[in-house]
């Protein structure tokens, strides 16, 4: 009994944060019973959610490092462009794809390098390197989109953004595949027992034999890797590159880490709390559309929700026995 | 350690210092704030190399001396703010940077949290069950999560633990709990170099107790040819003339 209980104690910050997505969840149904009840929200949901989750599912591994990165929206932008430039010149998607994937690792790889070897905090490093990602793609592209349309008859297309029996978006267990895969490493591999050692206490870590630089470099990649698959699923899902691809993905990113309970003094967070942040960070505009009120109020209901959350984590963090 | 000597550009911050450690001893290190105590530590841990001098291990003249030689060779230190991640769990605490893991790099979790659990009844005395494996570090107190570090390095073998300062800052119930950890250590067979400004921790659980002023060493005392007011006595003297008294043993 009481072993049960320090088992569920454990989870605590995890099952608050899913009780707050209830919570909203169920004053989203009384307010606005006829969109909460049928499938179309939620098949809508599950097609735009993807986009910033699977990215805020590799930040999580950034944060909990103690680093941050600012630049992965810029990053999205500029794979996506690689991609789509690739694609409408040599008509090979495959192609277009990896290239899309491995442009993204190596900005990714980029930012860590600049963190680790050059010593500039990520913060100021990761600035440096979203103007210049968003720059690159302004003079690659000069403000001009292009479409995508020709992509929907290939197998990646419906691979990607397809529609499972017709209703279920695939990009949504792509995200879920995503999660699965970081939860695996963070926390049954020994990388991810380094990634929580290094944001806890690095000097301790670094003592103990622990290859903090190339840890650090690679959970910077990680979330390379994953904007620029984030910056595919975006762009084939509306079958256009829009050079503005990633902007706005910022802030809605972190907020969703963050709800999810990663301490921003790293250390500490959950891909299982990031996803429902994502989920929560995802429903709340819909939702509040739906529920009647103008969109104006999106950003009010945001910031209440943020603050809310991320009290009750550090009341939680504060009172946990274990 | 034969004749090292360590400057930083003007300041002499060791010289002429002899330093050894026997099997299975206790050494005591004390002296005041600037007395080299640090400096001497890291150049035993491969931090800093010498100036000048000669190291040797079990005998073995040690060349290229680095942090991981030191590591190899097993001298592992305990730095009291630096040992532990605080919000991570005890058994990740242990296996810090020593996982144990398949050839895939997963973890054996359940191998981990077992030898854990091991470790805290045999090397720590821990049979309350407010403490298990999973418990967060941060929720221990300060002589234990000393003893975690203490423990971590009995459980891998090392032969030199090294202790920095271990009861700086703690209860007087949290010390005592440090020096018996220290006593773990001498029972284990290992050998362990205590250093701390208070000869009142030092004292009962050394052996030797080497005494550091400004640089040098200024004596050396087995814990059986003197007593603990002598001691302190002496100390007095070091630190308003830099020099022990004509008794004090310099050589052992």
């Amino acid at each position: 009994m009481v072993e049960g209980f320090k088992k569920l104690s454990r989870f605590r910050l995890q099952f608050s944060i899913f009780l707050v997505m209830v919570a909203i969840w169920i004053l989203f149904i009384i307010g606005s019973p006829r969109a909460f009840l049928s499938f179309p929200i939620y098949a809508s949901f599950m097609s735009t959610i993807p986009f910033s989750a699977i990215m805020a599912l590799a930040l999580t591994l950034v944060i909990i490092s103690a680093e941050i990165d600012l630049s992965f929206p810029s990053i999205m932008g500029f794979s996506g462009w690689v991609f789509t430039i690739i694609f409408t010149t040599t008509g090979n998607i495959y192609l277009a794809f990896f290239a899309c994937l491995v442009t993204g690792i190596i900005a990714g790889f980029l930012n860590g390098v600049i963190v680790v070897k050059l010593g500039i905090p990520s913060l100021v490093a990761t600035i440096g390197t979203m103007f210049f990602w968003r720059g690159l793609v302004m003079v690659c592209t000069g403000g001009w989109g292009k479409s995508l349309i020709p992509a929907r008859d290939t197998v990646l297309y419906s691979t990607l953004v397809g529609r499972i029996g017709g209703r279920v978006p695939a990009q949504i267990i792509w995200t879920i595949i995503v999660a699965v895969i970081l939860w695996l490493f963070l926390n049954r591999h020994r990388f991810g027992a380094h990634v929580y050692l290094i944001g806890d206490n690095v000097e301790s870590a670094r003592m103990m034999g622990v290859g903090v630089d190339i840890v650090k470099m690679i959970v910077f990649s990680v979330l390379g890797f994953c904007a620029a698959f984030a910056g595919v699923i975006a762009s084939l899902e509306v079958s256009y590159y829009w050079p503005s691809l990633g902007e706005g993905y910022l802030l809605r990113t972190m907020s969703a880490v963050f709800l999810g309970g990663t301490s921003v003094f790293g250390g500490t967070g959950t891909i299982f709390g990031t996803f429902i942040g994502a989920l929560i960070i995802g429903c709340l505009e819909a939702g509040i559309v739906a529920m009647g009120l103008t969109g104006f109020w999106t950003q009010l209901i945001y910031g209440v929700i943020i603050v809310i959350s991320v009290a009750i984590h550090s009341q939680v963090r504060k009172r946990s026995p274990i | 350690m034969i004749d090292i000597h360590k400057s930083f550009g003007e300041i002499v911050a060791l010289d002429q210092i002899n330093f050894e450690v026997g099997y299975n001893e206790v050494v005591g290190l004390l002296g005041d704030n600037g007395a080299g105590k640090s400096t001497l530590i890291k150049i035993l841990t491969g931090y800093h190399s010498p100036d000048k001098g000669e190291m040797y291990f079990k005998g073995k003249k040690v060349e290229d001396f680095s942090v991981a030689k030191a590591r190899d060779l097993g001298i592992e230190t305990v730095y009291q703010e630096k040992a532990l991640a605080d919000q991570q769990s005890l058994w990740r605490n242990i296996f810090m940077g020593r996982e144990i893991k398949n050839n895939a790099g997963f973890l054996g979790i359940k191998e981990m949290k077992d030898e854990t659990s091991k470790i805290m009844v045999e090397l720590m005395g821990f049979t309350s069950t407010a403490v298990s494996s999973d418990s967060v570090v941060k929720t221990m107190s300060g002589g234990e999560r000393q003893g975690v570090a203490i423990a971590r390095a009995l459980y891998f073998e090392a032969e030199l633990i090294i202790l920095d300062e271990p009861t700086m800052s703690l209860s007087l119930s949290e010390t005592k709990k440090v020096l018996e950890f220290v006593e773990q250590i001498k029972k284990a067979g290992k050998s362990c170099i205590f250093i701390d400004h208070n000869v009142y921790h030092v004292y009962p659980v050394a052996d030797r107790i080497v005494v550091l002023d400004r640089g040098q060493i200024a004596g050396q005392f087995l814990k059986k040819d003197i007593s603990l007011e002598e001691l302190v006595e002496r100390l007095y003297l070091v630190a308003r003339t830099g020099k022990l008294n004509k008794n004090s043993v310099n050589q052992l």
